[in-house]
């Protein structure tokens, strides 16, 4: 993963410390995450398109926190946590799939995807 | 060491491997046939399995798998009322089902697996085993609301509750991911140690707010509450009886589990969080039902409220908090299967009504039935000789002991307000104008007896709640210490 065979000792994560210039800290993963995860939000609250971007943007919701988890278990030098990423990946296409079922219903009775046109109900 | 493993998750291997062979069983044979048999089979096996749960209750903590896994009275008491409450819902749904050919062999097997699921988020001792409980059950749950799959209503409900389900889902793991990050541990007791009050971390803080906003998403408080009305009103109404049942049971309890197991060290982080969304669900719950016509909505608004109630008790932090809270939901329960028994019988011309204008008059033409469901909504609204006003009681004891005495109070102005559209029923089955839209009589025999017995329990528990309460004081008592 690019980083120096030092950082693995770390045991704690400091994300108030200072990086050295060489080398990516644990920092960086977790703002790339954050990032990640806040544009996946937005993704599901200001798409006023289609449905499909609001799966992508799930999936992307899901990826950052596996980001979060491999860079924790690393830098804890504990396994746990790719474990986990494990769980998460498995469970977010089982997710996938059921998402896309239940569009292609939705589709078949309301004729679009848009999501404008999921309004039948209103709350 | 397996084996003793194993032995500790006996009743969820007993009922997945129930569920798939029911699915295999099915496919080989006669498909949608075998329907109305296994949902009879499903609720067999359920209520088998809570007798089998609470008997061998001998009190002791069972650990399994290296703590992925707690059985222990608090699991057990959970987990009695979600199989009892998903038998009884189950089987109230055959005949409504049927009647519509909706009737298909995966809806028992789904129930099923969603049940698993729920015992499994019930009895975590890790994060990880939270998660894959909770999505177990929420997957499931996702293809239930849409099992009306030629109705546009039902699928918009299922793609509505899968959205907002998934963001609800991807926030938990926000959280879970900080907790593990800051505490360097996902084990529930591992988490317990680092987790001090007062001393905090700020990133296992973020970790617990994010957790908690997922987990709100999944009791249905505010402000995630969003997907309900909607839900509710889409799904076929026995899936709308489920979803106000053993899933809002199961998502408290694990509630309950996290904060108490991994967090119980740092009452004074999240206490305020609890009561917060306990306040606004139960004024949201309370106003926004007055305005409803739809039964299905209305009882939507009114589980909302009714979490609002059951979070005072988490709010407390205490054993005595947990405590009302476990009466408050096996009370809940109990007044919701009645009440849908009551909304699944509306019917005019064999269709499914749901506008509340069709009771007008209601007491004239089913005198017993309007006594039952006046008892029942007189208890979900909390007027004091009925049981749910003992559950309300409960939980306001609990809070007032804790200190909270601004929110008891609130949610007694809540309770007062709420009141109102419940008795706004009640007028009208009694003394509402006699118009030309008239329900069948309804003569379900089943459904009868589910409303007459759940009317019966709230007065009779009056006096005595047969062992419930001992029952929910054992269970808090494992949790909190």
């Amino acid at each position: 993963m690019g980083l120096s065979p030092t950082a693995k000792n770390e045991r704690t994560p400091d994300p108030g410390k200072e990086p050295r210039d060489d080398m990516i800290g644990i920092e960086h993963y977790l703002t790339v995450a954050a990032t990640l995860f806040v544009i996946g939000i937005f993704g599901l609250f200001l798409n006023r398109k289609n449905i499909i971007i609001m799966l992508m943007s799930i999936e992307l919701m899901l990826l950052a926190v596996n980001i979060n988890f491999v860079a924790f278990s690393h830098f804890l030098g504990d396994l746990v946590g790719q474990v986990f990423t494990l769980f998460v990946l498995t469970v977010a296409a089982a997710e996938a799939a059921i998402g896309l079922a239940i569009l292609v219903c939705f589709n078949r009775n309301r004729g679009s995807i848009a999501v404008e046109d999921v309004n039948v109900m209103k709350g | 060491m397996i084996s003793a493993d194993l032995n500790v998750i006996l009743p969820e291997i007993v009922l997945s491997l129930f569920a798939i062979f029911a699915l295999l069983g099915a496919v080989y044979t006669s498909k949608d046939k075998t329907g109305s048999l296994l949902v009879w089979a499903t609720s067999v096996v359920m209520i088998l399995l809570a007798v089998w749960i609470g008997m061998t209750g001998t009190g002791e903590t069972r650990i399994a798998f290296n703590g992925l896994f707690i059985e222990d009275g608090f699991a057990r008491f959970a987990k009695v009322t979600i199989l009892l409450s998903a038998a009884a819902v189950l089987s109230m749904s055959n005949d409504y089902m049927r009647a519509r050919g909706l009737l298909r062999f995966e809806y028992p097997v789904l129930i099923a697996l969603s049940v698993v699921g729920m015992m499994m988020m019930v009895s975590a001792g890790d994060l990880m085993a939270l998660y894959m409980g909770l999505e177990l059950q929420s997957l499931a749950l996702y293809v239930v609301a849409s099992l009306r799959r030629d109705s546009i209503k039902s699928t918009e409900a299922g793609l509505k509750y899968f959205v907002l389900g998934a963001l609800s889902s991807g926030m938990l793991l926000y959280g879970t991911s900080l907790i593990y990050g800051y505490a360097g541990t996902t084990q529930f007791a591992g988490v317990m140690n680092v987790a001090q009050s007062g001393s905090t971390s700020l990133g296992l803080l973020f970790g617990i707010v994010f957790l908690m906003a997922g987990l709100a998403f999944k009791v249905s408080a505010v402000p995630f509450h969003m997907w309900t009305p909607d839900v509710y009103e889409g799904a076929p109404t026995p899936v709308t009886a489920f979803f106000a049942t053993a899933p809002k049971v199961a998502a408290m309890a694990l509630f309950a589990r996290v904060l108490h197991d991994a967090f119980g060290n740092a009452v004074a982080d999240w206490s305020q969080i609890v009561a917060v969304l306990s306040v606004l669900s139960m004024f949201l719950g309370a106003i926004a039902a007055i305005g409803q016509t739809n039964i299905k909505r209305l009882m939507a608004y009114s589980s909302i409220a009714h979490m609002g109630y059951a979070l005072i008790g988490l709010a407390a932090g205490t054993q005595l908090g947990v405590k009302a809270m476990l009466v408050y939901m096996a009370i809940y329960v109990t007044m919701n299967i009645g009440t849908f028994a009551f909304i699944l019988s509306m019917e005019k011309d064999g269709q499914p009504v749901a506008d509340i204008s069709a009771l007008n008059m209601y007491s004239k033409r089913a005198p017993g039935k309007a006594l039952a469901m006046l008892v029942l909504l007189f208890s979900l609204a909390g007027v004091p000789p009925m049981l749910g006003f003992f559950a309300k009681f409960g939980v306001w004891q609990a809070g007032v002991d804790a200190g909270l005495i601004w929110l008891v109070a609130a949610s007694a102005v809540a309770s007062a307000i709420g009141a109102y559209y419940y008795l706004r029923i009640v007028f009208l089955m009694y003394f509402g104008a006699e118009g030309d839209d008239r329900l069948d009589g309804g003569q379900n025999g089943l459904l009868t007896g589910f409303l007459i017995a759940s009317a019966v329990i709230m007065v009779v528990g009056i006096a005595n709640m047969f062992g419930v309460e001992e029952a929910a004081i054992r269970a808090a008592a494992t949790l909190v210490n």
